[in-house]
């Protein structure tokens, strides 16, 4: 296993620790993120990165262990530990009719305190039927979906890949705004590397044997500091 | 009551059918074959082997049948039972697409159609009809047999959807897992669709008995000389037994088949499907 730079070898110092995490023929990797912290992850396409996110959410068979808080995914059911340490996929999923139906809570206050329309959407638009939905619009309300199940850790898997530039700083600046409410931790997988430059306290690269630290990485302060409110 | 299969030889209700006239039904499946060569369906070959099969098999269970209504050894007549079961059970497997690896789907359509036909045929055998033993080859053969066979297509059709549709919807199965949806939340839909489809085919044949379709069972005995009422009267016992059979066997094989495709940790497992060919 790499040296890692920034990682903490304990547990308990930050709010998400992978430790020696492997999954298929990749691995070890480990990393931890503390509170209000982001970090950063990029790597080829086809590396695993997607897959080291679902690892993370116990989605795939995966050998080492993962700590929230210091508690052990593996001593908590895997429904619980996937509502704290929520995953965006980079293509969203909706199953039902209505959009509606695919929140938790519909009437959450996420819903009603300007981040849909920030996000380009009315305040009726949990009514709307989802095949009126564009891709865009569906990867948007994907990422309220998220948030009002009020996740500790948020694992963002490409998120605003299909997003124009408007779109994304407005994204940004709703992760980050939840993040500093909720005393959040966040892990962004993403090409863009100005996108990198402006999320992540510190990155890594994904690599197949385990993760190596980015050199250049770390955030410039804009989005974060939009991000208190 | 009237006594299903008990009448003697010289019981001269049936006309008695020849080779020929066998032979001349036969005929039309061969225009059919003919017809499908033409149009190119492709199907001809499997026609043929069909029709074959049908008259070896069915010989083959005439033969059967009356060794075990001359000689109603219980250890034959189980054997049979347990053959039927089997060959149900194989059946079910070969229907998917998609299948459970190893002998695990096998042993899941076995135990539900077992639970399902098996403990319905027995109550009607020993509760309604009271005949004695209650194994007599004559009441407990056809009945099951038509008990398994239904529930057999039910729980093929279900199994068959579920595993496909698990496979085709992954990626929703997985979206709603991530949401912190248990395995029984994120998949209840297409639990409860299969579960439908399995039992749709029945319900409405229900429906349609009588006044579209006259059911096979009915029609062979009204054939047989039973007077009409008397006949009808079985055929509502067997319906009411079929749904039953084919209900509590369908819902029994999707849980389990539903169970082995997730893990302890709530994951998708499309590991244990191997697909046909």
């Amino acid at each position: 296993m790499k040296e890692q730079p920034f990682g903490s070898s304990s547990p308990d110092s930050s709010l998400l620790a992978v430790d020696g995490l492997c999954y298929l023929e990749n691995g070890p990797y480990s990393l931890t993120v503390g509170v209000r912290e982001c970090v950063g992850l990029s790597g080829q396409s086809g590396v695993g990165k997607s897959q080291l996110l679902k690892s993370i959410v116990d989605l795939i068979a995966h050998t080492g262990e993962v700590y929230l808080d210091g508690a052990a995914c593996s001593e908590i059911p895997a429904p619980q530990w996937r509502r704290q340490v929520g995953l965006l996929p980079a293509d969203s999923s909706w199953w039902f009719d209505t959009v509606d139906r695919h929140f938790t809570d519909p009437r959450h206050r996420f819903l009603s305190c300007g981040w849909l329309e920030q996000l380009g959407f009315p305040a009726d638009v949990v009514s709307w039927q989802v095949s009126r939905l564009s891709t865009g619009e569906r990867q948007r309300l994907a990422l309220l979906r998220a948030l009002v199940n009020e996740p500790r850790v948020l694992l963002l898997d490409e998120p605003t890949s299909g997003l124009d530039p408007v779109y994304t700083e407005r994204f940004e600046h709703i992760v980050f705004a939840y993040m500093q409410e909720k005393g959040a931790a966040l892990l962004w997988v993403t090409h863009d590397a100005e996108q990198l430059m402006r999320v992540a306290d510190r990155a890594y690269i994904v690599e197949k044997n385990g993760l190596r630290a980015r050199s250049g990485g770390g955030r410039d302060g804009a989005v974060r500091g939009a991000g208190g409110r | 009551m009237a006594r299903f299969g008990e009448r003697g030889d010289d019981d001269m209700d049936v006309i008695s059918l020849s080779v020929a006239d066998l032979s001349i039904a036969a005929f039309l499946l061969i225009l059919l074959a003919l017809a499908s060569f033409r149009l190119q369906l492709g199907l001809e070959t499997r026609m043929l082997t069909g029709g074959l099969r049908m008259i070896i098999q069915l010989l083959l269970i005439g033969q059967v049948l009356r060794f075990l209504f001359t000689d109603a050894a219980p250890l034959w007549i189980g054997c049979m039972l347990v053959v039927m079961l089997s060959v149900a059970a194989r059946e079910v497997r070969a229907r998917q697409r998609r299948r459970l690896n190893g002998i695990t789907g096998y042993w899941i359509g076995m135990f539900s159609m077992f639970i399902s036909s098996f403990t319905v045929t027995f109550m009607a055998l020993t509760v309604m009809i009271q005949v004695r033993p209650w194994y007599t080859p004559q009441y407990a053969i056809p009945l099951l047999g038509m008990v398994l066979g239904n529930t057999m297509t039910g729980i093929a059709l279900a199994s068959d959807r579920l595993t496909s549709q698990l496979y085709d919807q992954r990626n929703m199965v997985e979206q709603r897992l991530v949401l912190g949806q248990s395995w029984r939340e994120a998949s209840s839909d297409i639990r409860r669709d299969c579960m439908r489809t399995g039992m749709v085919p029945i319900i409405n044949s229900m429906a349609a008995a009588g006044i579209v379709s006259l059911p096979g069972m009915m029609t062979g005995q009204i054939l047989g000389g039973t007077p009409p009422v008397e006949a009808v009267k079985y055929q509502i016992l067997i319906m009411f037994l079929i749904a039953a059979g084919t209900g509590f066997g369908v819902i029994c094989s999707i849980w389990m088949t539903s169970r082995k495709l997730f893990d302890s940790r709530d994951r998708l497992c499309l590991d244990r499907l191997i697909s046909k060919k």
